[in-house]
Order: C-alpha cells, then sequence, then structure tokens
C-alpha cells in the first residue's frame, strides 16, 4: 500500500480581514491507494477548503502559504495552471453537495459526461456515446439511454448525483473527492448513493477522499477517518479506532453529540389533547391555462393526528413527503382545502384571516434557516419583542420581556441591541425561539429547527427546547427529517410518505418495531445504524 | 453605514461623479448670490461671444439674455425636476411594485398589465401628450415626466419582493399575526431598497434629459430659465452661434453624468459581493 495523494504541512491563507488568519494550518494528511479516508469537521473547519486546494480551486483571496501537496509523488502547488488542467478530471476528480447547481441546466447528462472524454481524450462521437452509456450504467442508473438524453432538471436528486458520479469516474481518475455527497439528499438515498462509491471504490481500486460532517456516514463508509476543526487536523486514524476509542477530546464530544437512535423511555402523556388535525387536505395546483395541462400534487392527504398537552409529536419523512407543507397549514402560512385543525375550542382552519391574526398568540413558529428567519435589517431585540407589540404590549415592557427570554434561551440579555448578522447560527435559532416564545404560545410548530446547524450546536439547542418544554408546560409538533433527531425530542411520532401519514403511535413503538414498509426502510437507511446499536450496547452495559 | 461610505470613496469614478454633482449643486446654490437679477432679463447685446466682453463670461443668447446667469439658474431647475420627478416615480413604482409582488397571483397581474400598458407608450410621446391636456407649466412637467417613469421601479421592486416574500423571516412575521402593510412596508421594503434606490439615479438623468427634450420642442415652460428652453432658443443660431445650444448641452451633459457615476458608486457600495474582482 502507497500513499497516493499527500498533504505535508498544507497551510492556505485567508484574505486579510478575515475571522482567522489561515483556513488550513500545517495539514498533513495520506491517502493511500485503495481506501476512503473521511475527513469529518464542522463548518468552518476547514474540510471543504482542503478538496478546494487539492484541486487548486480556491476562491479569490485564498491562498496556499506553505506546504506542498503530493499527488503521485509530484508537487501540484508547483504546477502550472495548464499542467493542473490536465490533473483535474483525469488524475484527481470531484463531486459535490448540490449535483442540480454542479450540473448545467441546458445541457443533457449524456453530454456533460461526454464532454470529460472530448476534453481529455481523442475518441470519435460515437466512441464517446457508447462509454458514456456504459458508465451510466456502471452507477446503476434506471434506463442509461434515457438518462444520457434527459436534462438534470428531469432527474430526481439521487440520480443526479449518480450521474455526477459517472462523470466524475469518466476517465478513471486515480484520487475521487467527494465534498459532502450525500449531504442534499433524502436518507433512503443516501444510503444507496454512499454504497455506490464504495462498490465502485473497490472495484477500481479509486482512493477517495471522502468530506463529510455526518459521524453516521462515517461509520458507514471510512476505513480512515481525519478530523478537522478550525483548520487544523486533530487526529488521523483507522475509522474502527476512532468511533470506538477516540482520542482527542474534540472528536469524543463530536461523536457524543451524535443523538443515539435509541428513544430515552417514554414520559408521561397527558390525556388532554390540546391540537386535534382531522383529514387536513392540501392540494396544489401548477401551471395549465384554464385548468387544461395543470399539474395537481397533493401535498397533504387526509392527515388526522392528536397533540396531547405537554407532550412532543414528530412529524418525519423525506423531502416532498409534505411535512413542511402540513405544519404551514397547522399555522395558516398555507391554508388547508379542508379539514380541521382545532386548538383548544377553536378550529384554526375556519378562521378569517384578522381572526387568526388574533389567534397566533396561541401558536407560533420555529423555523428551519438560522440566516434566512431574522429580518438583517432588524435588531434582534426588537425582533423578539414584535411578536407582543403587534399584540398591544406598550413597547417598554415588550422589550423588557425580550431581555427576559433572552436569558431564558441562554443568550446575554445585553446583547438586543445587536443584529443578526453579529449572531452565529446556534445563537440565531436561539433568537427565532425567544421571538416564538415571547407571545407566550400554548402550541409551538418547529419546522426542522436544528438541520440548519452543526451536531455539537444541535445538541445544544435540542437540550433547550426540551428544557422550555417542561418548565413552560409547551406542547410541540417537531417538523424533522432526522430520525435520529425525532428519536430524542418526540414523545409520539407520525411518519409521512406522499403527503399521508403511513403510520404513527409513540416513539419507542414506530422506532422499535415498525409495521409500515416504508418506516422499515427508511429506519434501515440511517447511515450508521449498526455503529449507533453497538454504541446503545455498550452504554447499556 | 461606515463600510458603504468606505466603499463608496475607494472608487475614482465614483468620487469624480459626487464632485461634479457638488459642483452642480453649488451652481444652484450660489445663482441667486452671484445673478441676483432675474436670468431671463435683457442684459446686453445679443449673440455675445463668450468671453468677448468681461461682463458676459458665457457670453448672451438671440435675446440679449445673459448665459452664465441661466446657466446658474438653470441648475436650480434641473435639479428641481430631477428630484421631484424621480421621487414621483420611484413612490408609484415602489407602491404598485411592492403590492404586485407580495400579493402575486390576481393583484400581481392586474397592476403588472397596467405597468405594462405604460411601458409599451414610448414615455416621451406619453408625456407630450400630458403636457398637450394639462398645459406646460413647470409643476404640469415635472408631475408629467414623474409618471412616466415609473414602470420600469415598479418592475424593479416587484421582482425584489417577489424573491423576499417567501423568506422565512417575512413568514415569521406573518406568523406573529403582524398586518400585511405593516410587514410589506417596514419589514420587507427596507431589504428590497437598495437597488432601487440604485435606479433612481438614472430615473433622475432621464427626467433631466427628458424635460430638456421638451423643452428643446419649445414645450417646456418658457418662463423658468432652464438648460432645455436654452438649447430650444439656440436652435435658430445653430450654424453660426452654437455656444448659445453648446454651453446648456454640456451643462446638460455633466449633471447626468454625474448622478450616473454617483448612481454606479452606490450600486457597488450597496452591493460588495457582484462587483468583479
Amino acid at each position: 500500500m502507497s500513499a497516493r495523494l499527500v498533504l505535508d504541512g498544507l497551510t492556505v491563507a485567508l484574505p486579510a480581514g478575515a475571522d482567522r488568519p489561515h483556513a488550513l494550518k500545517d495539514v498533513t494528511l495520506t491517502l493511500n491507494d485503495d481506501e476512503i479516508l473521511c475527513v469529518v469537521g464542522e463548518s468552518g473547519s476547514g474540510k471543504s477548503m482542503t478538496a478546494n486546494a487539492v484541486m487548486r480551486l480556491l476562491p479569490g483571496g485564498v491562498s496556499i502559504a506553505g506546504g506542498r501537496i503530493l499527488f503521485e509523488g509530484r508537487d501540484l502547488t508547483a504546477f502550472s495552471e495548464d499542467e493542473m488542467r490536465r490533473v483535474r478530471g483525469a488524475g484527481i476528480a470531484m463531486i459535490f453537495q448540490e449535483p442540480m447547481t454542479a450540473l448545467n441546466p441546458l445541457r443533457t447528462i449524456g453530454d456533460q459526461i461526454g464532454e470529460m472524454f472530448a476534453i481529455h481524450t481523442d475518441l470519435d462521437a460515437a466512441a464517446i456515446n457508447g462509454k458514456v452509456l456504459a458508465l451510466l450504467d456502471e452507477v446503476r442508473i434506471p434506463s442509461p439511454a434515457q438518462a444520457a438524453r434527459a436534462y438534470p432538471h428531469e432527474l430526481s436528486g439521487g440520480q443526479r448525483q449518480r450521474a455526477m458520479i459517472a462523470m466524475a469516474l469518466a476517465l478513471d481518475p486515480r484520487v475521487l473527492i467527494a465534498d459532502e455527497p450525500t449531504t442534499a439528499l433524502d436518507v433512503t438515498t443516501q444510503a444507496q448513493i454512499l454504497k455506490l462509491i464504495r462498490d465502485l471504490q473497490k472495484r477500481k481500486g479509486t482512493a477517495v477522499l471522502f468530506i463529510t460532517h455526518d459521524f453516521g456516514v462515517v461509520a458507514e463508509i471510512a476505513d480512515r477517518v481525519a478530523v478537522m476543526q478550525h483548520g487544523l487536523v486533530g487526529e488521523e486514524d483507522p475509522a474502527k479506532e476512532v468511533l470506538a476509542a477516540p482520542k482527542h477530546a474534540y472528536t469524543k464530544q463530536l461523536i457524543a453529540a451524535v443523538p443515539p437512535l435509541l428513544a430515552p423511555p417514554a414520559r408521561p402523556i397527558a390525556d388532554e389533547t390540546i391540537l386535534t388535525l382531522a383529514h387536513v387536505d392540501k392540494t396544489y395546483r401548477t401551471g395549465g391555462f384554464l385548468g387544461r395541462g395543470a399539474r395537481v400534487t397533493h401535498a397533504v392527504k387526509d392527515v388526522t393526528l392528536t397533540l396531547p398537552k405537554g407532550a412532543t409529536l414528530g412529524v418525519v419523512g423525506e423531502s416532498g413527503s409534505g411535512k413542511s407543507t402540513l405544519a404551514r397549514c397547522i399555522i395558516r402560512l398555507v391554508d388547508p382545502d379542508s379539514g380541521e385543525i382545532r386548538l383548544g375550542d377553536v378550529d384554526l382552519a375556519s378562521l378569517s384571516k384578522r381572526e387568526m391574526r388574533a389567534a397566533t398568540r396561541r401558536i407560533q413558529m420555529v423555523f428551519q434557516d438560522p440566516y434566512g428567519s431574522l429580518n438583517p435589517r432588524r435588531r434582534v431585540g426588537e425582533l423578539v419583542a414584535q411578536g407582543p407589540m403587534i399584540h398591544g404590549v406598550p413597547r417598554e415592557e415588550a422589550m423588557k420581556r425580550a431581555r427576559d427570554l433572552f436569558a431564558l434561551v441562554g443568550l446575554d440579555p445585553s446583547g438586543i441591541d445587536r443584529y443578526p448578522h453579529e449572531f452565529s447560527g446556534g445563537q440565531r435559532q436561539r433568537i427565532g425561539l425567544a421571538r416564538a416564545l415571547a407571545l407566550e404560545p400554548d402550541v409551538l410548530v418547529a419546522d426542522e429547527p436544528v438541520s440548519a446547524l452543526d451536531v455539537s450546536v444541535q445538541a445544544q439547542v435540542l437540550k433547550l427546547l426540551a428544557d422550555l418544554r417542561s418548565r413552560l408546560g409547551l406542547s410541540i409538533v417537531f417538523i424533522t427529517h432526522d430520525l435520529r433527531v425525532a428519536a430524542q425530542v418526540c414523545d409520539l411520532v407520525a411518519v409521512m410518505k406522499d403527503g399521508a401519514v403511513v403510520e404513527h403511535g409513540p416513539t419507542a413503538q414506530v422506532f422499535g418495531a415498525p409495521s409500515h414498509p416504508y418506516t422499515q426502510a427508511l429506519l434501515a437507511s440511517i447511515p450508521g445504524r449498526a455503529f449507533s446499536e453497538a454504541q446503545a450496547r455498550a452504554a447499556a452495559q | 453605514m461606515r463600510r458603504i461610505v468606505i466603499t463608496y470613496f475607494r472608487s475614482p469614478t465614483a468620487v469624480v461623479g459626487l464632485a461634479l454633482l457638488v459642483v452642480v449643486l453649488a451652481m444652484a446654490a450660489s445663482a441667486g448670490w452671484l445673478y441676483p437679477r432675474d436670468p431671463l432679463a435683457l442684459a446686453g447685446r445679443p449673440l455675445i461671444w463668450p468671453l468677448d466682453n468681461p461682463r458676459f463670461l458665457l457670453g448672451t443668447d438671440n435675446s440679449g439674455r445673459d448665459i452664465a446667469a441661466q446657466i446658474f439658474h438653470g441648475a436650480r431647475i434641473s435639479l428641481l425636476i430631477g428630484l421631484v420627478a424621480t421621487t414621483i416615480a420611484i413612490a408609484i413604482g415602489i407602491f404598485v411594485g411592492a403590492l404586485a409582488g407580495y400579493y402575486g397571483g390576481a393583484v400581481d397581474t392586474v397592476l403588472m398589465r397596467i405597468t405594462e400598458a405604460f411601458q409599451t407608450l414610448p414615455n416621451f410621446l406619453l408625456l407630450l401628450v400630458f403636457v398637450a391636456v394639462f398645459g406646460s407649466t413647470i409643476t404640469t412637467v415635472t408631475v408629467a415626466i414623474g409618471f412616466v417613469s415609473w414602470p420600469a421601479p415598479a418592475r424593479l421592486t416587484r421582482v425584489e419582493f417577489l424573491s423576499l416574500r417567501n423568506r422565512e423571516f417575512v413568514q415569521a412575521c406573518r406568523t406573529l399575526g403582524m398586518r400585511d402593510a405593516a410587514i410589506i412596508f417596514r419589514e420587507v421594503l427596507p431589504n428590497a431598497l437598495p437597488p432601487v434606490i440604485v435606479y433612481a439615479s438614472v430615473v433622475m438623468a432621464v427626467a433631466i434629459l427628458l424635460e430638456s427634450a421638451l423643452a428643446f420642442l419649445r414645450l417646456s415652460d418658457p418662463n423658468v430659465a432652464s438648460w432645455g428652453n436654452l438649447i430650444g432658443l439656440g436652435r435658430d443660431v445653430l450654424r453660426t452661434q452654437w455656444y448659445v445650444s453648446a454651453i446648456p448641452g454640456l451643462a446638460i451633459l455633466i449633471t447626468v453624468l454625474a448622478v450616473s457615476l454617483v448612481g454606479q458608486g452606490l450600486n457597488d457600495a450597496l452591493n460588495p459581493r457582484l462587483k468583479g474582482k
């Protein structure tokens, strides 16, 4: 076994005025023949910058300040731009997180894969076509000939990522760099793509540098693991060792922050019901003129659920399952077509716009995107005080309440005069939570509240949410795609697929003994499942 | 805010634009003090060439009025027309664009069809119609210019609103029970404003040009000393005493250039990421 790609004391400098002087500081990594090296870290750790540095595709103002990148013994940092172009694609290929933006929307898949051959080889069109079809077959796209003629938007996310992998593997590269290739995909698709990368790697003997933030994925795919933090490599060891006995304190902390799959012991649930959904339906009609050629999407189909007082109801499902639309129906951001949404003795679905404005005191929402959900031009204190002020609380008192809420969600109350961009993602999510709590609602609808956060921050926010639930007696509807998170925070779980609830019940029951095949498939696809179960067993002993 | 000012002053063209604009503003401010007499009153022999007579630095026009006085007083009129017409156009544009973009659907369709109806007519023709119907005092001319210039800002505002209205912070305001008017004007509008402010400089430049074009056709208010009026007068002696038209023409050129450069500088300062490195 020999080293195929070696980073030797690589240092990458950030432009003056950035939050730290170096994106990467003295990074030394070795990628051997025929192995998958996972580079793990949270956002800002420099893991993507490592990939970009190897490809010599650094953003403007960022440059390699020292060290060497040895690709099969040759130093890439000394290569001219022309020589580098011959290495990219043919020697080192890359796949990206978001296949939709990495592919050109105006050209067919076959055309784009064929381009690799057109640039790097002198094959004729017929030979290229044959190669493209063979590649698409290799990445197991159903009906390759059809896929080759398709445009990116005509394929599903998983198929697009398969096409990207086909493109990356076209010239049998010696090294494949995968930058979070499954992060944008649903869990079942993710499991398939991980398996595909593993299989292809084994068959072709490619060395794969796999960048991810998810320890579940690491457990699934890695031969060796390098953990990065603040542009430094914390440890680089075989995967088994890192997962079973992490040496570095930061690695321990990261692994501990991965929510275990096992549901905690069930809490007693009140008999009293606070929110009842009965036969909620929502259909979207798009396109078409005067009813002709219109496309009808059943976003939510006949959903009936109940939320007991003080409990958390998890709604889980993959993208497009209708879980976010359901959340928006409950809070009336979207008007349901039919059905009842009964909060206490009021049917929210039948309220007029004005009545609903008044009813917002009792039901509030927490959003997913910590960057998009706060108005960038308002001070955070004002954002939190806004709700009470709309409902008639005088400004002085509302600002005082905002200060109290800041303390409640674990922020410094003196920060209320600052703007949202001065806070980190986790802090912003706390601000969003404070805003929702400012109206003292009975029910909180949380739409993927921790999906955009790093695992360690995610764990803190979940803990805060659980703490607030018991202290304030909140009832929560918790929308998530992450079954690990759902297992941790939810008393009840409903699994949605194509707009309908396929299974619901107490968390331990749904996750422990799933009765619907879709739930079973979802649970089986969770990355690092075997690792989590081993961990749970170890913890139980 | 400080960062915006610093970025602005880092661009040489933006600084030149601002300097030119300050010169024009200074001319407008000092007109009453340097040329206290009515600029339209007879001052001397007609058609004195510039620099021939120290009393008339820029010469006199075909009726014997001081061109320098008219240029200084004209700066007031041009800037006034530019500012007021731009304010009217931007205000209508923001209102229409914000409603269309925020509500979408039928409201959007109706408002955008109206906007298109305005846009399909060349706005100068529309302006001629307004002036023909309502007369050509300086007030009607200014209001009419504002009224034919709103479609472009409206479309711009609409596009900004379309991309902002589905952002989570807007939804958050709705879940707090905020009224639509408050969401539109207090929450969304400040975020949609920067490109509209930048575009205002284009509207202002065009407004000044529109007034000059009207005046050239002798359809603007003849009782004020505007640059356009002077150009229109010079038309009769264009081949022999070309300076009568050329001097106010230069003044218009400089003013429009200054406003455009300032607009461009603002654009780069407000959207630093769009600027190519």
